[in-house]
């Protein structure tokens, strides 16, 4: 518990500051809506239309006239980008950054084993994920009051499930990747999840790539499909939760016999 | 029961041999100075007892335990001071203190508290703000405020003034004489001749000699130091003949009435006699090291 308490009092800032940036976005985004929609249907009708490109952004099988396909395109990039930087960044400095900072000899030399530290750890990033994922619901709840939408809570649950399923498949690679580094290396973190955001894209391109969808996290966060079927897709989740098995798995085994530097 | 007891340890670090077939025992009790060079291999023997870093081969013992095995029931009993001492940022020394007395699940709130105003550490300060000095001293707090069985203190005295250096053997030798074992290491020689009751000497990752402080200083012989004269007086046995400018400096190992009869009548203007500090003991043990190596290597 202790070490748990001290994460989360180590992290506060930067959760602060990340929550604050994507929840105003978020806001910004959905609070503009009223004024986009009135010139949408052009818009709409010419972003269905630009072939490849709204089908990489999931365009074409959104209508980006109704406020679901707004939102869904909207979030897709705010929550979706900024999330999983966040968790990228939660996820792989969180053990490197104590070998960074040479604060793990300070920290490995107490009577905790390093199972405990890196399950206290975990459950740091976990919570800080859940923290941010409540912000951006609560302002999203707040903004569609103010412009006075009416929404079907179950596909917003369900999006907003995804971003929180994509975050922590994210932290949890990261956080594997993590246990071999030496020294946290922020930009592996950010990299990685910036490729991942753009195999998503390059998945929805071709048919032939659409494999893809399967090794990248975003794959079962595109708005159009979960519009579309009212339901995650329960292939891409499962390789994604076993991904993050995977990656939870390998910290551990990996950092519990590291030589610490 | 042993303190401490390392068994043929070896830790290459990919090709590079850390320490090699290291064999070390220390009392409980004990006041014990492991002295070598920069990267002699004693920062790595210590990371090993404290589970940091795995041993290639060979065993380490604290308390009759293996160190991979019992890890945490090891660590709570041991107080370590690490040579660079690093902590949060952003944090306070108070909190920095709190922060390692909760992760033993202890309250030395009381014991943190007499150990700054010994060590006139500022508690509220941060610990980024801090100078070398008060960081180690920080360090020195989280290693000695859960009153630990055993202290094991890499460097301890580096970046503290001569003042805090001996009120911090004062402590130590407080904790020492209520039973505790203290374990440092160290390239000063002289603090470890002044306190510590056994050394251990350590090079190129492997230990050349350990015995008692007292034994490795008493070689029976002095080091006469004399001025105004050019050679050595005839005396036997005579080592380590150093010429100065005006004078001439020698280990002597024979009776002290016959050196007397052969200074007489020698134009002395100056004499010293007095023990041959460890320090050139070290050096004797070193230039040893150094040729026996040789030999093995030809």
């Amino acid at each position: 518990m202790t070490l748990f308490l001290h994460e989360l009092r180590r992290g506060r800032t930067a959760l602060l500051i990340w929550t604050a940036a994507i929840s105003f976005m978020l806001g910004v985004c959905l609070l503009i809506y009223p004024q986009m929609s009135s010139q949408m249907g052009e818009i709409s009708a010419m972003f269905a239309d630009m072939g490849s490109f709204s089908a990489a952004f999931g365009m074409d099988q959104i209508n980006f006239g109704e406020f679901l396909g707004y939102f869904g395109v909207e979030c897709g990039n705010v929550l979706g980008m900024g999330g999983a930087f966040f968790a990228a960044l939660l996820g792989i400095s969180t053990l490197a950054k104590e070998e960074k900072e040479h604060t793990a000899e300070f920290l490995l030399t107490h009577p905790v084993s390093r199972t405990r530290i890196m399950a206290e750890k975990l459950a740091a990033v976990v919570v800080q994920i859940v923290l941010f994922n409540a912000a951006a619901i609560g302002i999203t709840a707040l903004a569609v009051l103010a412009i006075g939408e009416t929404v079907r809570v179950q596909t917003f649950a369900l999006i907003f499930l995804a971003y929180f399923l994509m975050q922590l498949e994210v932290a949890s690679i990261t956080f594997g990747l993590s246990a071999y580094l030496r020294r946290g290396s922020l930009g592996i973190g950010l990299g990685l999840a910036a490729m991942f955001y753009f195999l998503n894209i390059v998945a929805n391109l071709m048919d032939q790539t659409a494999f893809l969808k399967y090794i990248t996290p975003f794959g079962y966060t595109d708005a159009a499909d979960i519009i579309g079927n009212q339901a995650l897709n329960g292939a891409y989740v499962a390789v994604g939760m076993g991904l993050s098995l995977l990656g939870i798995g390998l910290a551990f085994w990996h950092y519990g016999k590291k030589d610490i530097a | 029961m042993e303190a401490i007891q390392t068994n043929h340890l070896t830790k290459y670090y990919g090709k590079t041999c850390g320490i090699a077939d290291m064999s070390l025992t220390v009392g409980e009790g004990d006041f014990f100075g492991f002295i070598g060079p920069n990267g002699a291999g004693k920062s790595t023997t210590i990371r090993i007892l404290l589970g940091l870093i795995t041993a290639s081969s060979g065993t380490a013992q604290i308390f009759g335990k293996d160190v991979g095995k019992h890890k945490r029931e090891i660590l709570s009993q041991v107080g370590y001071l690490p040579s660079e001492t690093m902590f949060y940022n952003g944090m306070r020394v108070k909190d920095v203190l709190r922060l390692s007395a909760d992760l033993r699940k202890m309250d030395c709130t009381q014991e943190a508290k007499k150990l700054c105003d010994r060590l006139e550490l500022d508690d509220s300060r941060k610990v980024e703000e801090l100078s070398l000095g008060n960081r180690k001293k920080v360090g020195i707090v989280c290693a000695m405020q859960h009153r630990p069985k055993l202290y094991i203190l890499d460097e301890p005295t580096s970046g503290l003034d001569p003042l805090m250096q001996r009120e911090f053997y004062a402590l130590l030798q407080e904790r020492n004489q209520a039973g505790a074992t203290v374990f440092l290491s160290s390239h000063i020689l002289s603090e470890v001749q002044r306190y510590c009751k056994h050394a251990a000497v350590i090079r190129k990752g492997r230990i050349l000699i350990c015995d008692s402080v007292e034994n490795l200083g008493h070689t029976g012989a002095k080091r006469v130091t004399l001025r105004g004269v050019e050679g050595v007086p005839g005396l036997e046995p005579v080592r380590d003949v150093k010429r100065t400018q005006d004078g001439i400096s020698f280990l002597y190992g024979g009776k002290p009435d016959r050196l007397l009869q052969a200074l007489s009548g020698l134009p002395v203007t100056d004499i010293t006699i007095g023990e041959p500090d460890l320090e050139e003991i070290f050096l004797h043990y070193y230039a040893k090291g150094e040729s026996e190596n040789d030999s093995v290597s030809t």
